[in-house]
């Protein structure tokens, strides 16, 4: 029996000429990995920005959304006439609604007295409005009025609340001029456009806000039964319902939202440049190693040459210099990246993850990184000229 | 490409080098020199013949003709049974492998051991296993005397090892020619003649014609032949030795 695969085994001849000069891969590899980190970090924030800006949004007991079509993210959302979310109900697979508002209002840092701008969600107690287990029970709470429920991770400028409450102090405070008591905590996290967050009932709500006519909405949660489509239900509400209200499905309204925030400002813009400076860093570093790792075997590739080796074979030895840096410069890029967004998790609360699509896209581009450096470094070995090693 | 590599395969009782007037020219217009003037040369099977001359006489630049290192521009060059006048990059590529070349300057690979040196050259031999190419390459490795130096890099031996290293990575590949540069100019006397009597017995095994450039005059006892390269021109190419 014979082993076909050690009649394609060869010399590791770019691993030996990689290893050759220990100190100038290692100079290598650390370029390479800096490229790797730098691009790690710049689409870690891009997209832990990005992902805060939805934080609520995720939170949201619903399968699909209703919202104004003059909306435009959850900073800037218009209302629409309550009632299209009753007409929803005559959908078979409707199992339940719930109303919500949603508008940004002045609250009274109970500390130093400073205003700050808070998001205000409004919604009626024994609706269903988060996707957390315990959260049932504090909404009960709100059935009082001029109550409250504080976001305690929000910025430690609106006073320090989660402290007070804890300590079982009673918290009283202001929004928006009047009275309100803190009866309790919840975690949704700060975004691009607020940095605090409060939930409070639609009654306590409209009291906030007078001018918010009672029968408006700007955001209606709707809740189908088990086993729905909720891509074609979302398809038959926006075909029977008036032009004043738009149905979203739960994915679309996380888009929608991260969509404003990609497209009307320049924070994706900002850090895809980011990652590309890293990926051109990169570049660079690659192609010196890679072209001065030619230039210096030159004379040994054309020794190749003159035995009968192939310009292709050359070729091939340096393409695996090429990807045996990516794969040893991608690595410790990883794990680096996987310790820094963990530090920066725990430090700033940014939701920064390592995800596949991270991982594999930033694989991708150092691999392209080297690999075209590769290439560009191959011009260098067509001045391999056997003649002239005579 | 059959045909070329048959052609190798099938070479029996020919020549294995055939020149006529062969003429080679370096630059253009004003500045273009001739370096080879209507050259005739044939070489037998397991032949050794030494080339001597001056230095500029375009004794190196016959040797990279043959060699198939460079394109023939002028006359008939049969090399193996290979015309090379007009021949294609592909068709010279595929000759070199069945041509062994020896440097002045050793140039063996640095980042490999005197055993991987020379199995460079046995990898270029279709059809056989890693482990039998590794075999060759240390058999030839054994055959030069340096069995118990395989693991060691070039930095690592003496002058004539890296030299021996270099005859064995050129037998390696079972070449029909051997072109070798002055390959005992940096060797001292005892160690020149040793490279040469090893070249010249493990070429006689193997049946392998062996072009050698030498000024060294130590080695001319060792030769078939000894021709005379001047001003392009190739005197005593037919004759014994002169």
């Amino acid at each position: 029996m014979s082993f076909s695969f050690l009649k394609f085994r060869k010399i590791p001849l770019a691993w030996l000429l990689l290893t050759r000069q220990p100190l100038r891969l290692a100079v290598a590899i650390a370029g390479i990995s800096f490229a790797g980190i730098l691009m790690f970090m710049q689409l870690g924030f891009r997209d832990g920005l990005f992902d805060t800006s939805v934080t609520i949004h995720k939170l949201l007991d619903a399968d699909l959304v209703l919202i104004s079509p003059r909306s435009k993210s959850s900073i800037s959302m218009s209302g629409f006439p309550k009632r299209r979310l009753i007409q929803t109900l005559a959908v078979e697979d409707v199992e339940k609604t719930a109303p919500v508002n949603l508008n940004y209002l002045l609250w009274r840092n109970p500390e130093n007295l400073k205003t700050r701008s808070i998001l205000a969600l409004g919604f009626n107690p024994s609706d269903s409005l988060l996707l957390d287990e315990g959260f049932a029970k504090k909404a009960y709470k709100l059935r009082n009025p001029s109550r409250v429920l504080f976001d305690k991770l929000s910025r430690p400028e609106f006073g320090p609340i989660e402290q007070w409450f804890l300590s079982e102090k009673k918290v009283e405070t202001e929004v928006a001029g009047k009275r309100v008591i803190v009866e309790g905590l919840v975690e949704l996290g700060p975004s691009f456009g607020a940095d605090g967050n409060l939930i409070t009932s639609r009654e306590t709500f409209l009291r906030l806000f007078p001018a918010n006519p009672p029968g408006s909405i700007e955001i209606g949660l709707v809740k189908l039964k088990k086993g729905s489509d909720p891509e074609l239900i979302s398809r038959i509400l926006n075909n029977s319902l008036p032009n004043d209200v738009r149905v979203l499905t739960k994915k679309q309204f996380i888009e929608f939202e991260k969509n404003y925030w990609k497209n009307s400002t320049a924070i994706g813009f900002i850090f895809s440049l980011g990652a590309l400076m890293g990926f051109v860093v990169g570049c660079v570093v690659v192609y010196q190693i890679l072209y001065s790792d030619v230039t210096d075997h030159l004379p040994e590739y054309a020794t190749l040459l003159a035995m009968g080796y192939r310009l292709k074979s050359l070729f091939f030895v340096v393409a695996r210099e090429g990807f045996l840096l990516a794969l040893f410069g991608y690595l410790p890029a990883y794990f680096s990246g996987q310790i820094l967004y963990s530090v920066i998790r725990s430090s700033t609360k940014l939701p920064i993850i390592m995800d596949a699509d991270k991982t594999i896209l930033i694989f991708v581009l150092v691999l392209v990184m080297c690999m075209g450096s590769a290439a560009v470094a191959m011009r260098k070995l067509v001045d391999a000229d056997p003649a002239e090693i005579f | 490409m059959v045909k070329e590599n048959n052609s190798i395969n099938n070479f029996k009782n020919l020549k294995t080098v055939s020149i006529n007037n062969l003429s080679h020219f370096y630059g253009k217009n004003e500045n273009k020199k001739q370096v080879l003037n209507q050259v005739n040369l044939n070489i037998d099977k397991g032949e050794l013949v030494l080339l001597k001359g001056p230095s500029g006489c375009g004794k190196t630049t016959l040797l990279t003709l043959i060699g198939a290192l460079r394109t023939c521009q002028k006359g008939d060059l049969t090399v193996l049974n290979n015309q090379l006048n007009g021949a294609s990059r592909k068709t010279r590529q595929i000759l070199r492998r069945s041509i062994g070349m020896i440097f002045q300057g050793h140039n063996l690979l640095r980042c490999l051991t005197a055993e991987q040196n020379v199995q460079m050259g046995a990898d270029l031999i279709k059809g056989l296993t890693y482990l039998q190419r590794r075999e060759i390459a240390r058999n030839w490795l054994s055959a030069v005397g340096l069995e118990e130096h395989h693991k060691k890099l070039p930095n690592d031996l003496s002058g004539g090892q890296k030299q021996r290293v270099a005859i064995a990575r050129a037998l390696s590949a079972n070449p029909k020619l051997l072109l070798a540069d002055e390959p005992t100019s940096a060797l001292d006397s005892v160690t020149g003649r040793e490279i040469v009597t090893l070249l010249r017995k493990l070429a006689k095994e193997q049946n392998c014609s062996v072009l050698m450039v030498t000024h060294d005059p130590r080695i001319s006892d060792m030769a078939d032949r000894i021709l005379n390269m001047e001003d392009g021109k190739i005197y005593g190419a037919h004759s014994e030795l002169i």
